[in-house]
C-alpha cells in the first residue's frame, strides 16, 4: 500500500455547478511565483470550499482554494500564529461576501483577497495571485 | 514621557485594583504626560485581579491574575516601586517617605491602601496555622500549611469571602467547617429564606456549617499562644478539633496612613472624602477600600473602587463636568464553583413601602426573592439555587420589569411563560456593574473579544458575561451563525424532514439572506456536517463523511480522520472496544508506532494515541492498522469516543455484572454516531464505580437486578455527576432508552453542546427527557428507535474504506502538485527516548528536491 499519487477526481459535487466563468473542469490551477505560472493541478482536483496545499520552488508553500462559483484564492500556507504549514487545512467560508479561512489550529480567520488577519490587527499572510488555464 | 522632574508629581499609595485602575483612567485623560507618576506598591507583586484570587485554587496561576501590564507602565512612563511600602507623609512638606527610604515629594497624593482582614481578638489568634485569604501570598502560604500538616481546616466567618475560603480548603483535601456568629450564611446579602436554601446547598457539599456560635479561643497543641492550631473553643461550649484556620470575619479599611496624617477619618473608620473624592486636604485623595464615601459608607467591592478612580482621575485633571460618586450598588454573586447565589440592589428590602415577591423550594435548595417598589419598579433582589437570572434582573434593577415579578422567580416548567431575555433591557441598564457599562454600550460591538477590549466589560467577576453573549448580534434571532438565522434544532428538522443532503442546498434555500450563495463560515460547516452525518442512512446522504460536497464541511481533523496537532503532524487512535484488547493487537501497536517512530501514549480513555504521524503517512499506518483488525476510533469526530469498562464480574470478587461486555457491546453499537458533540460512555460493574460511569454522557452501573443508567455527566471544565435515568434495566431495556436517549440529544441539542449542558438547558431537564426517553410523552420514541436502527446497519469503518479506495486516499498528500514530497516543515525532537513537536525553524530554508515541480 504505497500509492499515494495523485489521480485526477471525477468532478462530484451538487453545488459546484462550474459557472465558473474562468475554466472548463480540464484547466489547471495555476500559481503566479517569480514571474512565471506554476501548475499546482487540474481544477477538477479542488473540491469547492477545500483547500490543498502547494510547494513553491524557493521552498514556500501555498494554501489554494476554490469557492462554489468557481473563483480561486491562495494564500501562503504558513499559520503565523503557531508557525505551521497548515492553513490549507483550514475551514473555508466569506462573511458578508469576502472569502476567509479560519486557521485549524487557533481559528484565526484570513481574508483570502489580501491576506489580512480578521481577528488580530497588524497580522497578515502573503496572498498569491492564481487562475485556471 | 513624564519622567522630567520639573513636571508636578503625582503619587499613588497602593497598587491593588482601584489603584491600577486609577493609572488606566488617569492615563486616559493624559495625567501621564502632565504630571510625573510614581506608585508605591507594598505587595511583591503589581495589581492582580483579587477578585478572581480563588481561582488560584482551580488552576489560575499568579500570572493569569495580574492586571498590570508592564507596556502599559513603561509606555506611560509610570515609576512604579514594587514591595515598598508608603511609611510615612508629611502634609507640610508634602512627602512620602517608603520603607526603603526613598522619599518622594507631592503636589497630589492619591491614597488606594484598600482594606485588611480583620481578626477579632480572640485568644490564641496568632497561633501557627492561622491565616487570613487577602493576597497571593496568603494563598501560597494556607496552600503549604494545608499540604504538610493539615487535614481539617476550620473558617471564622461564613460571609462571600468566608464561603469563598472554605471551598478553597475543601478543594485542598481539607474537611471543612465553617463558623458564623449571626443566625444565618452571608448574613449581610440574603435574608433569612435565603440563607436557609444555601445552608442546604452548601451542607449539601460536604461542608459543616456551624451558625449562631462565635469563636472564643484558638487552642494550640502546646497551650502557647504560637504554638500549632490543635481545635477552636465555640461560644457554646463546644470544641471543634481543627488544624488550620482561616479568618474571614470583615475586612477594615487601612486608614492608618491617613490617621497618622492627620486627615480626617469616620467614626468606624475609612478616610473620609467628598464626593469628587479629596479628603480634608486638597492635595490628598482617597479611592477604593480605603475611602469613606460621601454618602457614609465604606464600599467593599471593586465596581464602587473603580467609579472612586475614574472621579478621582477627573478631578485631578479638572474636569468639573464629570460625574461625583455619591453612592454605588452592592450587587454581589458568589464565585464558589457550584453554588448559586447572588444579591443585587436592595435585598433586604429596606426602601419604604416596597413589596416582596418570594419563590422558596426548600427541596432543591432554591429561594428567590424579588423586591419590588410601590410603582411596580424592580428594587433587588436574593437569587439562592439558581441563579440564572441575575445578569438580566440586576440591569433591570430600577425599571419596572416587563413581566409580572412572579413571573420572574418561578422556575421553568412552573407556569413561567418565558424567560426574560436580555432583550428586554432598556439601552442604559447596567449590565457590567465591576465596569458600569450599560446595555447600549456593549451593543456597539459584535464580538465577546472587541467588547472586553474596548468596553472592559466581563473582565471583572465574570458574571455578566453570559448576558453579553446574549446580547451580540450573532446570538440575538438565536440563530446559528451570520449565515443562518435558525438553530442547529431548527436546521435538523428541515434536514430530517426535507432529506437535504447538501450544504449548498440548504444555504441557499434557508440561510440568512445576505449569505445565500456564500460559503457558509467555520461555525455552519462543520454543524451541518455533523447533522447530515446524524442522518446520513435515513436521509439518503453518504455515510463516508468525505465524500463529495461533504468533505468541506468536516473540520480539519475529520477531514483527514486524524487530530491535527501543533506542529502540523496528526495523531492516530484505534478503537479499543471497552479497554480491552489482545496482547496480538497491543504488539501490532508497538510494531506500527516504532515503524513510523511515533510517540505512544495511553489516554484517559483506556486505549492509546499515536501522535507525530505526517498526512502522507496516515493511510500507511491505518493500513496496518485495518489489517490487524483495528478500526477508527473516531478521536477526531463529534461522535462517540470511547466506552471505558471496569473489570467487573470475570474477574473482580464485587462485580454483579459483567460490565466488559456491556461495554464492548455499546461501543460497538454507537461507534462512528455523529452528535453535536463528542459523546462518552463508561459501564461499571457495582456501585464502587470504578469506571467512573457517572461521569460520561450516558455512563452504566451494575446492580444485583440489572443495570442502573445514568445520563448527563461530563469532565472537562465544568464537571457534571450524571443524574440517574433509569433503574434495575434488562439489557434489552438498556439499549433501547440509550438508543431514545441519544437519538433525542443528536435532535435537539445546540452545535458543540455535551449532554451535561443540554440537559441543564433544556426546558423540563432531566424530568421532562425521562417523560420523552422512557415514558413516550412526545410519541416519538418508535422514530428514534428506528433512526438507531438505520445508524447501527449503515457504520463502516471510515479507515477501511478510505485505504481501499485510491481516489479517498489522493487526498492524503502534503503537496498536491508534488505529492510524493513530505511536508519539510513538520519536524520533530526526541524527549525521553521518543519524538515531540520540535518548534519551526523559518529561517532555514528546507532541503528539498524540487525537480517535480512544472514551470511554465
Ligand atoms: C488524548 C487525550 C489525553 C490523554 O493523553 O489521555 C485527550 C486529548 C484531547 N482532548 Fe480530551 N483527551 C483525552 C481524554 C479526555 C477525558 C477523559 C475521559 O474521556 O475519560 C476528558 C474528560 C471527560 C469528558 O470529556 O467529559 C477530556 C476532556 C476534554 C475536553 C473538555 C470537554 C468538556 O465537555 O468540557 C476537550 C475540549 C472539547 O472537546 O471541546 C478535550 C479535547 C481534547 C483534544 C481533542 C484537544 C484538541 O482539540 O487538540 C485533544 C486531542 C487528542 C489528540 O490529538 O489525539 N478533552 N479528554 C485523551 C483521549 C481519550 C481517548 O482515548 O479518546
Ligand atoms: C477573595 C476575595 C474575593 C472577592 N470577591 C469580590 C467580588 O466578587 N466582587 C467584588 O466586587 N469584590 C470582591 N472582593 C473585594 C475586592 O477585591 C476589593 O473591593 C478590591 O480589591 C478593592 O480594591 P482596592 O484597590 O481598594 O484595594 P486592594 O485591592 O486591597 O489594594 C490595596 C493595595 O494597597 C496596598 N497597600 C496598603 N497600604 C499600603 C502602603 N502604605 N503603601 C503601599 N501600598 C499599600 C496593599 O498591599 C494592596 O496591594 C473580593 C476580595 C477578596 C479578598
Ligand atoms: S466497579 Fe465494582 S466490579 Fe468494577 S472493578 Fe470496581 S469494584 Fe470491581
Ligand atoms: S459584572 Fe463583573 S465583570 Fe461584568
Amino acid at each position: 500500500m504505497t500509492t499515494t499519487t495523485l489521480a485526477p477526481t471525477t468532478e462530484g459535487t451538487a453545488s459546484a455547478t462550474a459557472a465558473s466563468a474562468t475554466a472548463t473542469a480540464t484547466a489547471t490551477v495555476q500559481l503566479a511565483v517569480g514571474g512565471d505560472w506554476l501548475d499546482v493541478c487540474p481544477l477538477s482536483v479542488l473540491i469547492p470550499g477545500r483547500g490543498v496545499a502547494a510547494l513553491l520552488p524557493d521552498g514556500r508553500q501555498a494554501a489554494v482554494f476554490r469557492d462554489r462559483a468557481g473563483r480561486l484564492y491562495a494564500v501562503d500556507n504558513t499559520d503565523p500564529f503557531t508557525g505551521a504549514s497548515v492553513l490549507s487545512r483550514g475551514l473555508f467560508g466569506s462573511d458578508q461576501g469576502r472569502p476567509f479561512v479560519a486557521s485549524p489550529l487557533l481559528k484565526q480567520r484570513f481574508d483570502l483577497e489580501t491576506g489580512r488577519c480578521l481577528d488580530e490587527d497588524g497580522v497578515a499572510v502573503a496572498a498569491f495571485e492564481v487562475r485556471a488555464a | 514621557m513624564a519622567t522630567d522632574t520639573a513636571l508636578p508629581a503625582l503619587v499613588l499609595v497602593g497598587h491593588g485594583m482601584v489603584g491600577q485602575r486609577f493609572l488606566e483612567a488617569a492615563a486616559e485623560r493624559g495625567l501621564t504626560e502632565s504630571h510625573r507618576v510614581v506608585v508605591l506598591c507594598e505587595e511583591p507583586r503589581p495589581a492582580y485581579d483579587r477578585v478572581r484570587l480563588t481561582s488560584y485554587f482551580s488552576g489560575t496561576t499568579p500570572e493569569e491574575l495580574s492586571m498590570t501590564d508592564p507596556e502599559f507602565i513603561e509606555k506611560h512612563g509610570i515609576e512604579l516601586h514594587v514591595g515598598d511600602p508608603a511609611v510615612a507623609v508629611d502634609r507640610e512638606t508634602r512627602t512620602v517617605r517608603a520603607r526603603s527610604g526613598l522619599t518622594l515629594t507631592y503636589d497630589t497624593l492619591v491614597l488606594a491602601t484598600g482594606s485588611y482582614p480583620f481578626v477579632p481578638p480572640v485568644p490564641g489568634k496568632d497561633a501557627t496555622g492561622c491565616f487570613v485569604y487577602r493576597t497571593i501570598d496568603d494563598l501560597y502560604a494556607i496552600e503549604e500549611y494545608a499540604k504538610n500538616n493539615a487535614s481539617v481546616g476550620a473558617v471564622v466567618g461564613g460571609g462571600l469571602l468566608g464561603l469563598e475560603a472554605a471551598g478553597a480548603l475543601q478543594g485542598l483535601g481539607l474537611a471543612t467547617h465553617i463558623v458564623e456568629f449571626a443566625p444565618r450564611l452571608m448574613p449581610v446579602q440574603v435574608d433569612e429564606g435565603g440563607g436557609a436554601a444555601l445552608l442546604k446547598t452548601i451542607t449539601d457539599m460536604g461542608l459543616a456549617v456551624h451558625t449562631g456560635v462565635g469563636t472564643q479561643e484558638i487552642v494550640t497543641t502546646d497551650g502557647s499562644a504560637s504554638g500549632a492550631v490543635r481545635a477552636m473553643k465555640l461560644s457554646d461550649g463546644a470544641e471543634l478539633a481543627t488544624d488550620l484556620v482561616v479568618f474571614s470575619a470583615g475586612v477594615r479599611p487601612r486608614d492608618q496612613l491617613g490617621r497618622d496624617m492627620g486627615l480626617r477619618v469616620g467614626e468606624r473608620g475609612g478616610i473620609a472624602v467628598d464626593e469628587r473624592c479629596r479628603t480634608s486636604d486638597p492635595a490628598v485623595f482617597a479611592i477604593g477600600e480605603c475611602a469613606l464615601a460621601s454618602d457614609g459608607r465604606v464600599y467593599g467591592l471593586v465596581a464602587p473602587g473603580y467609579e472612586m478612580a475614574q472621579t478621582a482621575a477627573a478631578a485631578i485633571a479638572e474636569d468639573d463636568a464629570a460625574d461625583g460618586f455619591t453612592g454605588a450598588d452592592l450587587s454581589t454573586k458568589l464565585k464558589l464553583l457550584g453554588v448559586d447565589v447572588a444579591s443585587f440592589g436592595d435585598a433586604h428590602g429596606t426602601t419604604e413601602g416596597c413589596l416582596d415577591v418570594v419563590y422558596s423550594d426548600s427541596r432543591s435548595g432554591t429561594y428567590k426573592k424579588l423586591v419590588i417598589g410601590g410603582a411596580g419598579e424592580l428594587l433587588g433582589g436574593v437569587l439562592v439555587g439558581d441563579a440564572e437570572a441575575y445578569g438580566t434582573l440586576r440591569a433591570l434593577t430600577g425599571s419596572v420589569p416587563p413581566l409580572a415579578p412572579e413571573q420572574l422567580v418561578l422556575p421553568a416548567g412552573a407556569g413561567a411563560p418565558a424567560q426574560l431575555g436580555p432583550d428586554a433591557l432598556p439601552g442604559d441598564a447596567v449590565v457590567c456593574s465591576c465596569h458600569n457599562v450599560t446595555k447600549d454600550a456593549i451593543c456597539e460591538h459584535t464580538s465577546l473579544p472587541e467588547v472586553k477590549k474596548c468596553t472592559k466589560a466581563g473582565t471583572g467577576c465574570g458574571s455578566c458575561v453570559k448576558v453579553i453573549e446574549q446580547l451580540l448580534p450573532k446570538s440575538g434571532d438565536g440563530g446559528l451563525c451570520g449565515c443562518f438565522a435558525l438553530t442547529r434544532q431548527e436546521l435538523y428538522e428541515i434536514v430530517r424532514v426535507k432529506r437535504i443532503t447538501s450544504f449548498g442546498r440548504l444555504l441557499d434555500g434557508h440561510g440568512r439572506e445576505t449569505a445565500r450563495g456564500g460559503e457558509g463560515c467555520e461555525v455552519c460547516k462543520p454543524t451541518v456536517g455533523s447533522v447530515i452525518a446524524s442522518l446520513a442512512p435515513s436521509i439518503g446522504a453518504d455515510g463516508y463523511v468525505l465524500d463529495g460536497e461533504q468533505a468541506a464541511l468536516q473540520d480539519t481533523n475529520d477531514h483527514f480522520l486524524a487530530n491535527l496537532q501543533k506542529n502540523g503532524s496528526y495523531s492516530v487512535v484505534p478503537r479499543v472496544p471497552g479497554g480491552e484488547i489482545t496482547p496480538e493487537k497491543l504488539i501490532v501497536i508497538g510494531e506500527v508506532a516504532r515503524d513510523f517512530g511515533l510517540y505512544t501514549k495511553i489516554t484517559g480513555g483506556q486505549r492509546i494515541d499515536l501522535f507525530g504521524a505526517r498526512v502522507d503517512q496516515l493511510p500507511l499506518i491505518w493500513a496496518r492498522l485495518v489489517d490487524a483488525g483495528f478500526e477508527s476510533g473516531h478521536a477526531y469526530g463529534k461522535a462517540l469516543r470511547t466506552v471505558k469498562s471496569c473489570v467487573g464480574q470475570t474477574w473482580c470478587r464485587y462485580g454483579v455484572q459483567d460490565s466488559v461486555r456491556m461495554a464492548i457491546d455499546l461501543e460497538l453499537r454507537y461507534r462512528g454516531l455523529r452528535a453535536p458533540h463528542k459523546l462518552k460512555s463508561a459501564v461499571s460493574g457495582c456501585a464502587r464505580e470504578c469506571a467512573e460511569a457517572q461521569s460520561k454522557d450516558f455512563g452504566v452501573i451494575a446492580t444485583a437486578q440489572g443495570w442502573n443508567l445514568y445520563v448527563g455527566g461530563n469532565g472537562g471544565m465544568t464537571p457534571r455527576h450524571a443524574d440517574l435515568l433509569a433503574q434495575d434495566l434488562s439489557d434489552a431495556e438498556l439499549v433501547r432508552l440509550i438508543d431514545r436517549f441519544l437519538m433525542f440529544y443528536i435532535r435537539t441539542a445546540d452545535r458543540l453542546e455535551r449532554t451535561a449542558a443540554w440537559l441543564e438547558r433544556i426546558e423540563g431537564g432531566l424530568d421532562h427527557v425521562r417523560d420523552v426517553v422512557v415514558h413516550d410523552s412526545l410519541g416519538i420514541c418508535d422514530e428514534l428507535e428506528a433512526l438507531m436502527r438505520e445508524h447501527v446497519a449503515h457504520y463502516s469503518d471510515e479507515w477501511a474504506e478510505t485505504i481501499n479506495d485510491p481516489e479517498r486516499l489522493a487526498r492524503f498528500v502534503s503537496f498536491v502538485n508534488a505529492p510524493d514530497i513530505p511536508d519539510p516543515t513538520v519536524r520533530f525532537a526526541p524527549e525521553r527516548d521518543q519524538i515531540k513537536p520540535a518548534p519551526p525553524e523559518p529561517s532555514e530554508s528546507p532541503l528539498i528536491e524540487l525537480e517535480g515541480l512544472s514551470v511554465r
